[in-house]
Order: structure tokens, then C-alpha cells, then sequence
């Protein structure tokens, strides 16, 4: 167990910069999830805190040691490969325990290690087998108890489980979670996808091109997520962004789609009149024909996820906009009136930014003002 | 899946087997036949009479001592020559395996010696082993070190291996090479990880995932000694001095071209021939078993 802490990194491959200086700071026991698109930079990141690379700029810190130019063996780390990486002609025992042969650890310990943490992760009646005679899952729970046997400062899992199907991928996500909360080992954890990185992270990291979008817990990344990038990238469906411009001194927004609605308090960094107004599917609200400050939504199409529904459909001003609904489901043509709700917009400037409001997010009521 | 292809005729799967097969007897199945039959004759010095002696052949072979001899140097030498080639190849493979962007050029160069007939390496050899224009053997005879193959026997052994494992270098690297990009990246990455040091993840990792191309290697390579070195021998040493690099195979040769002792040099080959097939044997059976890990 350990802090880690990155500082300033950055990584080119020849010309191409994949890391734009990274800065990150993991407390004891924490699990990270860093999350972001294929190709953004994510396993090159964790590949220099594991030594696997070199940093072009920036230093690394475990436990408060600069391990910048340590080799991997050196920094006492264990890490989970997307595709295992087990060693093809061992057994299962063998793979647990070669980490443990190489430190010289007593033959009595390692068999106890190993025999304790096979029991921990059901394995315990596969130690003879080779890798070759275990399915997907048990591959992955002999991945992870290389890792664990080792006791190591710090886990590192690259994608550990996008190579199993799904029901197993959600099974062995909670197990991860419990794995990790029962040994608290400090972990960084990358995945592409959103919904592990939600459940899994006690904070993420949102990665895009090579730059950390934003560091929040996963309940503040959704609620309050710092640019467009990550307003879009975390929540499924994604969040709809419309045109909207600031007006009555950012006291309210009008969409190009329809009514201006009112803010609770006016932007406090807003610097020009155009802004981007995100709102995710499910804060759209369905209401009744005529209701006042509706906005007609023709439906284009609508997909049944069995206790909701996704409703796709066009605005007034041609944009496109996403409802998720429970209790509605419209027939494709129809015209549904919709709200957008005050207090779930989002407010995004010309450069993507979030605009916070002046004030806390208040408990006025919104206030809707005619089209 | 497989799929059977249906021909309209009978006759056409045949025609198009014939050049196959065609090849096959002419320049294997009549001359190894010939060869057998020969085995169990004997002909007088004059090639006048000839009569059929059953084994007689094989039983005068194996108790020539020379032939117990040159067995012997056909051993030593097969050895040698596969080590030498197959480390060397691999220390070669591991280095190129290692910055792969080179290799294309590194590849190329590797594989010269392959394309090189066993005549020519042998005069390449020459330039290097020879005692008064080799480079290393007047560098040798300079520091005081009397080096001359063509009388002394080990040095003589030493020649024809080196000049016999260098060509077959090629092969094996471009075999290990392969062999080693196929060991997934991220399995040496993890063994870092765990703690293994380049030597370690080499001898625990690598090499125990190397072993089918490693095995398959030695089979050829073996097979390569005992069979196809008889150009590097005869363009080096002839077999000398006093016999010290008089492999089977070279020995064959002589006592059927230069002795003309057809039925002895016959026994020889079905000697040989018996090798081979069992070199084949334990391949297949090794392959069929899947030595993979
Ligand atoms: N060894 C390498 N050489 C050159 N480019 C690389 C190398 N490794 C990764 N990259 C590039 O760096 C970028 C980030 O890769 P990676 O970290 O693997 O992304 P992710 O894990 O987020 O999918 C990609 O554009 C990839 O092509
Ligand atoms: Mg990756």
C-alpha cells in the first residue's frame, strides 16, 4: 500500500506527443479508474507508472519515492494485462508463485501464499492446471491472483476485463471492487468503458487526446462534468447538447430549439452570449399536451429497453434530441411535448468549458419565461 | 473446415499427382533402391564378377574400426555443429527480436550464407582458417599459436564445424526469430514486472516457449550434419588429416567414387538412409504429441 503521485508526465513516440503532461495524486488505498476513448493514452500512462515505458517529461512517485528511472522489477508493483499474459507453460500454481521463486522467498511461505490466495479467488482446485485448460474467467482470476500474491504496493489493471462476455464482465467487476476493498492496495485501473469506470473508481480520471479531461469522483463527473468532452463521454446515452444564448444578463438561456428558460443564477464565467446547453436523456421530462413552455419533439425513433424506452426524435430548430422515458413509449411521426428542466442543464462555453453558476446550485424554483 | 473437391473424372487428381510423383521415384526411389540392392552385392576390384552376399556388407562395416571411427567423428562433429549453429542463430534472433525495426536489413544479410553453395563457403572459409593467407590462421601462427588444418586433426575439426554450423546459421535464425515474435510481448512484460531479470526471463520464460521451434531445429540441424555437409568437408579438408574429419557421409563417398567399392559405399548409404528415417520418427512423433508447453 502506497500514495502514487504523477507529475507533469508527458510521452512521445518520435514526433507523435500521445501524453500532454498528466498530474495526478492517489491516496493510500484509493482506486482510480482511468477512463477515456481507444487510443487517448491510457494503457501508455499506466505503462509509465508500471516502468514498461519511459516518461519523455515528468517523474513518477510511489510512496513518496521518485521511481522515475527504476526498472519494473524494481518498483514493486503488480499489473493485470488485457490479455492476461500468463506464462503459457506453467501451471497455474507456478504462474502465482514465480514472482515469489524470484524474490527467494521460503518454499513454505510461497505455498501458503499461493494456496491462500487461489482459495480467496476459487482457484484453489485448478493449481495444476495449464493456462491452455482454463476458460476466459478463470484466466483472469489467474491474472489477478499473480497480481495479488505478490502483495505488492500498487495494482495496476489495463483493460482486465474487456475480453470476457458479459454477464461475466459485470460479475467480475463487482468481485474486483470487493478484491480491492478488502486488500485497500492503492489501484489505477483503465478501461474504456464508462459504466466500469463508474462503478469501479472511487475517482476517475477522463482521459481525451492525451490530456486528464477531469479528476472527480463518478458521482461529481456525471453531475458536474467539467467540459463537453466529458459531458458526452460519461452517461449512456450520451448527453444531448443544444444552441442556446445567454440572455436578460445571464439570467436566463434561450434555446435556439425553443423557449428561454431561466437560470437559477447567471453563469459566473461566462464571457460571450453563445453557450452549449447539454442535458442528459433522462432529465428530459415528458409532459402533457399544452403544458406551458412544452417543446414539440417529432419522434423519429423510439427503442424499448424494456422498463424504458429510447426516444429519438428532431426539435423545432433541427437538432436532434434523446429521450430516456419510463412510462411513454410514442409511435415513430407523433409529436411529443417535452421540458427541459432548469436545474439538470448544463452550461458549456464556446471553448467547451463548464460555466458555473455565481451561486451554489440553489433551490429556487426554476422560473420559465415565455418563447 | 475442409473441403473435398469433387473431380468430374477419375483419371485428372492422378495427372496432376504424376510430376509429383514422378520426381520422387526418379530421384529418390530408384537410386535409395539401387542403393539397397547394391548393399547386398560385391563386386571385384575390376567390376567383373558380381556376386550376392546378403549382409555380409554391414558386418564387414561394423567391425572396420575406421568406420567406427568416422562414426565416431560424424558424432562429435554433428554436435558440435548443431550448438554452435543453433546458439549462435539464437543469440543472433534474440538481438534482432530486440530492435525489429532493423531487422529487415539484419535479415537479409543473415540469410546470405544460406543462398552460398557449400564450395564457395569453403573458400570463404579458406580466407579465414588457412595458416599462411587465412586472416585468423596467420593472426594465430603470428601470436604463437601453431595453427595449421591441414595437418593438425582438431584443428581440422574445428574448421569444417565452423564453416558447416556458419551456413546453417541463417536458417535457424530466421526459425527462432519467428519463434521468438510469437511469444506475446506483454508475457516478458509481466515477468519484468514480477521481478525477472532479462537472464531469468530468458532461460524461465523464452527459452522453455522456444522449445518446439527449438526441437524442430535440432532435428533439422542434426539431419543437416549428418547429410549435407559432405561439399564443406571436400572443399576443405577431404576428409583429412589422417581421416580426422572423415564424416560417414564423406566416408560413403570416397569408398564408392574413389575406392569403387560399390557394395560397401552401398551399405553405407543404407546405413545413413536408416538415420534419417529415424531422425523423421521422433520428429513426427514429437510434433504429432505437441511438445508445445
Ligand atoms: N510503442 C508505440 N509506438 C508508437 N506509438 C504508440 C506506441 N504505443 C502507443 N502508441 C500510440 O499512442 C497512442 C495511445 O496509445 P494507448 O496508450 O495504447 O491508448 P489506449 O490504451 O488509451 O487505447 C495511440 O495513438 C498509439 O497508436
Ligand atoms: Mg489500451
Amino acid at each position: 500500500m502506497a500514495t502514487l503521485e504523477l507529475r507533469g508526465i508527458r510521452k512521445s513516440f518520435g514526433a507523435v506527443q500521445v501524453l500532454h503532461g498528466i498530474d495526478l495524486q492517489v491516496a493510500e488505498g484509493e482506486f482510480i479508474v482511468i477512463v477515456g476513448a481507444s487510443g487517448c493514452g491510457k494503457s501508455t500512462l499506466l505503462r509509465i507508472v508500471a516502468g514498461l515505458e519511459t516518461a519523455t517529461e515528468g517523474s513518477v512517485l510511489i510512496g513518496g519515492a521518485d521511481v522515475t528511472r527504476l526498472e519494473p522489477k524494481d518498483r514493486d508493483i503488480a499489473m493485470v494485462f488485457q490479455n492476461y499474459a500468463l506464462y503459457p507453460h506453467m501451471s497455474v500454481f507456478d504462474n502465482m508463485a514465480y514472482g515469489l521463486r524470484i524474490r527467494g522467498l521460503p518454499r513454505a511461505e510461497i505455498e501458503g501464499r499461493v494456496r491462500r490466495t487461489a482459495e480467496m479467488l476459487g482457484l484453489g482446485d485448478l493449481l495444476r492446471r495449464k493456462p491452455r485448460e482454463l476458460s476466459g474467467g478463470q484466466r483472469q482470476r489467474v491474472a489477478m491472483g499473480r497480481a495479488i500474491v505478490r502483495e505488492p504496493k500498487l495494482f495496476l489493471f489495463d483493460e482486465p476485463l474487456s475480453n470476457l462476455d458479459a454477464k461475466l464482465r459485470v460479475q467480475m467487476r463487482a468481485e474486483i471492487k470487493r478484491l480491492q476493498r478488502r486488500l485497500g492496495v492503492t489501484s489505477l485501473y483503465v478501461t474504456h468503458d464508462q459504466v466500469e469506470a463508474m462503478t469501479l473508481g472511487d475517482r476517475l480520471v477522463v482521459m481525451n487526446e492525451g490530456r486528464a479531461e477531469q479528476v472527480a469522483t463518478p458521482m461529481e463527473v456525471w453531475r458536474e462534468p467539467a467540459n463537453t468532452y466529458v459531458a458526452g463521454f460519461i452517461g449512456a446515452p450520451a448527453m444531448n447538447f443544444l444552441h442556446g444564448r445567454l440572455c436578460e444578463e445571464g439570467h436566463a438561456v434561450d434555446l435556439r430549439a425553443g423557449p428561454a428558460i431561466a437560470l437559477a443564477a447567471p453563469p459566473a464565467s461566462a464571457t460571450e452570449a453563445e453557450v452549449t446547453v447539454g442535458i442528459r436523456p433522462e432529465h428530459v421530462r415528458v409532459v402533457g399536451n399544452g403544458a406551458a413552455g412544452a417543446i414539440p419533439l417529432k419522434v423519429d425513433l423510439v427503442e424499448p429497453l424494456g422498463a424504458e424506452s429510447l426516444i429519438h426524435g428532431i426539435l423545432p430548430s433541427g437538432e436532434g434530441l434523446t429521450v430516456r422515458a419510463s412510462d411513454c413509449s410514442p409511435l415513430a411521426g407523433t409529436t411529443l411535448p417535452i421540458v427541459l428542466p432548469a436545474e439538470h442543464l448544463h452550461l458549456f462555453g464556446g471553448d467547451g468549458r463548464r460555466l458555473r453558476l455565481a451561486h451554489a446550485r440553489g433551490a429556487a424554483a426554476p422560473v420559465r419565461v415565455g418563447a | 473446415m475442409r473441403k473435398k473437391v469433387i473431380f468430374p473424372q477419375l483419371g485428372l487428381p492422378y495427372l496432376l499427382l504424376l510430376p509429383q510423383l514422378a520426381i520422387t521415384v526418379v530421384f529418390f526411389f530408384l537410386p535409395a533402391g539401387q542403393a539397397i540392392w547394391f548393399s547386398f552385392l560385391r563386386q571385384d576390384a575390376f567390376g567383373i564378377r558380381t556376386e550376392f552376399v546378403w549382409f555380409e556388407n554391414f558386418v564387414e562395416l561394423f567391425q572396420d574400426p575406421l568406420y567406427l571411427d568416422s562414426m565416431w567423428v560424424t558424432l562429435v562433429f554433428s554436435f558440435w555443429v548443431t550448438l554452435l549453429s543453433m546458439s549462435v542463430a539464437l543469440g543472433l534472433a534474440v538481438l534482432a527480436d530486440r530492435h525489429i525495426r532493423g531487422a529487415t536489413a539484419y535479415k537479409t544479410l543473415l540469410i546470405w550464407p544460406y543462398a552460398i553453395a557449400p564450395a564457395v563457403a569453403a573458400v570463404l572459409w579458406i580466407f579465414i582458417f588457412h595458416p599462411q593467407i587465412g586472416l585468423l590462421g596467420k593472426f594465430l601462427n603470428g601470436i604463437g599459436i601453431k595453427w595449421d588444418y591441414k595437418l593438425n586433426g582438431t584443428q581440422a575439426l574445428i574448421t569444417v564445424i565452423v564453416a558447416s554450423a556458419w551456413k546453417q546459421v541463417s536458417y535457424n535464425f530466421l526459425f527462432f526469430l519467428a519463434g521468438l515474435q510469437s511469444i506475446p510481448r506483454s508475457v516478458l512484460e509481466a515477468a519484468a514486472i514480477d521481478g525477472a531479470s532479462p537472464a531469468r526471463r530468458f532461460w524461465t520464460v523464452v527459452f522453455p516457449l522456444l522449445s518446439p521451434t527449438t526441437f524442430f531445429l535440432l532435428v533439422i540441424n542434426l539431419t543437416y550434419a549428418f547429410f549435407d555437409t559432405f561439399g564443406v568437408i571436400d572443399a576443405l579438408t577431404k576428409g583429412g588429416p589422417a581421416k580426422a574429419t572423415t564424416t560417414l557421409i564423406y566416408r560413403a563417398y570416397i569408398d564408392g567414387r574413389v575406392n569403387l567399392d560399390l557394395g560397401s559405399s552401398s551399405a553405407q548409404s543404407v546405413v545413413l538412409m536408416l538415420a534419417v528415417i529415424a531422425l523423421t520418427a521422433v520428429q513426427f512423433r514429437f510434433i504429432e504429441r505437441k511438445v508445445h508447453y
